[in-house]
């Protein structure tokens, strides 16, 4: 298990922590990517997937836009995106964008489109106009999906935002690239480390806040149909 | 865009696609292999499905170029790494599809399987398994499309099939292979949606009565 120290070494010399190329900076660089792009996402996607599900129109479209992001070769959109508008982080940007948005709106439609039709009539009949429908009943009602989907939404952005690297910019995947090119296999493999370790903490920290931001009428409900099934 | 790069290059076009459909099937299908049973064992023993479902979803969160990475001192720049790398993130949806398909069996169909005199290993084989059908197919579909979409990743370690093209197109600063690629992948994708669903529609004719 040779490569295992080396990785650890690798973590433990004191200059992989300082400086432009040092830990910290990276892990902020990759982060700023990381956080901007999913916050501009989820200020697009967020209003599209709660106009669907609140108005039944253009379901088709959430659907279908679900498999297209899916389908959507993001290294070849960087690419193409960088090799069109020139070298700028914008390409990175609107990549990581594109990826976020389909998985943001699909759920946040899902969630919408669950709420039970009882529930809705329920708000009408109580006389809320469509705007306190929409706020006061039907997105609390869908927030566990609208999170899960900015929680899958930011958990691939850290994980594709590794490609900056690849057209010239920072972040954490400066170590993959430059060490594939170098072919300092304890650096990239520390890299990928890096990457994973910060992929997965995303993905526990935000499951963390969603069962935080949990609205208190879900919860009761939980607690009932567990203590009733 | 210079448009006649694309009929110029036509062969090599078709040679990557068939590629890319190859490390698609292999991945998709190991992936089937490996998952039904692993949701057999989870759906049977209760115990076992947290773990499953916890393991394949952590393995899922794991960037896909990190771990086409950290599978490189084993088995170096080779298909075989895509096709490991690739075959893990099928995981997490086959499992979970199939877990789902078996427990929507209404228990009473089994049961009334096994009062007909039906071993267990033949209700799960004639009964449960193509009751579960439709929504493992669904999970299938979805790994299919992702897979293919995921392949252009192992472009970074020399097999992205069609994702090489994004590759070879930005090192030149060329476009056109590019959007070649992308293009392609996409349309692989929506072909195969399309063929897989009538695979399930042939699979579970009962289904359209």
């Amino acid at each position: 298990m040779g490569l295992l120290q080396q990785i650890a070494e690798w973590f433990t010399q004191a200059t992989h922590w300082s400086g432009e190329d040092g830990l910290p900076v990276r892990l902020l660089e990759h982060l700023e990517y990381s956080v901007l792009s999913t916050v501009v996402a989820a200020l697009i996607g967020l209003p599209i997937g709660l106009f669907i599900g609140h108005t039944g129109r253009g379901a088709f479209l959430a659907i279908n836009l679900s498999g297209f992001g899916r389908a959507l070769p993001t290294v070849g959109l960087v690419t193409l995106v960088f090799l069109v508008s020139g070298l700028s982080i914008w390409p990175v940007y609107i990549a990581l964008v594109v990826l976020a948005v389909p998985a943001i709106v699909t759920n946040a439609y899902a969630g919408m489109a669950g709420v039970e039709p009882d529930l809705r009539d329920a708000a009408r009949g109580m006389g809320m106009t469509g705007w306190q429908r929409l706020w006061k009943v039907e997105a609390p009602v869908a927030l566990p999906l609208i999170l899960t989907g900015i929680r899958l939404a930011a958990v691939q952005v850290v994980a594709t935002a590794t490609i900056a690297a690849y057209v010239s910019f920072g972040g954490l995947g400066r170590y993959l690239f430059d060490g594939l090119a170098q072919r300092d296999l304890p650096q990239v493999l520390a890299g990928a480390v890096a990457v994973a370790v910060l992929a997965v903490v995303t993905d526990l920290l935000l499951a963390a806040l969603q069962r935080v931001l949990l609205p208190r009428g879900l919860r009761l409900r939980r607690a009932q149909a567990s203590a009733g099934g | 865009m210079r448009w006649s790069w694309f009929p110029g290059h036509a062969d090599d076009l078709a040679s990557l696609t068939l590629l890319h459909l190859q490390m698609t099937v292999l991945a998709v299908g190991l992936g089937i292999l490996i998952a039904v049973p692993l949701a057999i064992l989870a759906h049977r023993v209760g115990r076992v499905r947290g773990p499953v479902l916890a393991l394949t979803g952590v393995l899922f969160t794991i960037p896909s170029l990190a771990l086409f990475i950290l599978l490189l001192p084993f088995t170096g720049l080779s298909m075989t790494t895509a096709v490991i790398g690739l075959t893990v993130y099928t995981l997490v949806v086959l499992v979970r599809n199939t877990i789902e398909g078996l427990s929507s069996v209404p228990p009473h169909i089994s049961e009334a399987a096994r009062a007909m005199g039906y071993g267990r290993t033949h209700v799960l084989l004639a009964v449960e398994l193509p009751l579960a059908l439709p929504v493992v197919m669904a999970g299938v579909r979805i790994a299919t499309v992702m897979t293919i979409s995921l392949v252009s990743v192992a472009g970074f370690i020399g097999q992205g099939a069609l994702g090489q093209l994004f590759i070879d197109g930005f090192q030149r600063n060329f476009p056109e292979p590019i959007v070649a690629g992308i293009a392609l992948t996409l349309l692989l994708a929506l072909v195969a949606d399309v063929l897989l669903v009538g695979v399930q529609r042939a699979l579970t004719p009962w289904t359209r009565r």
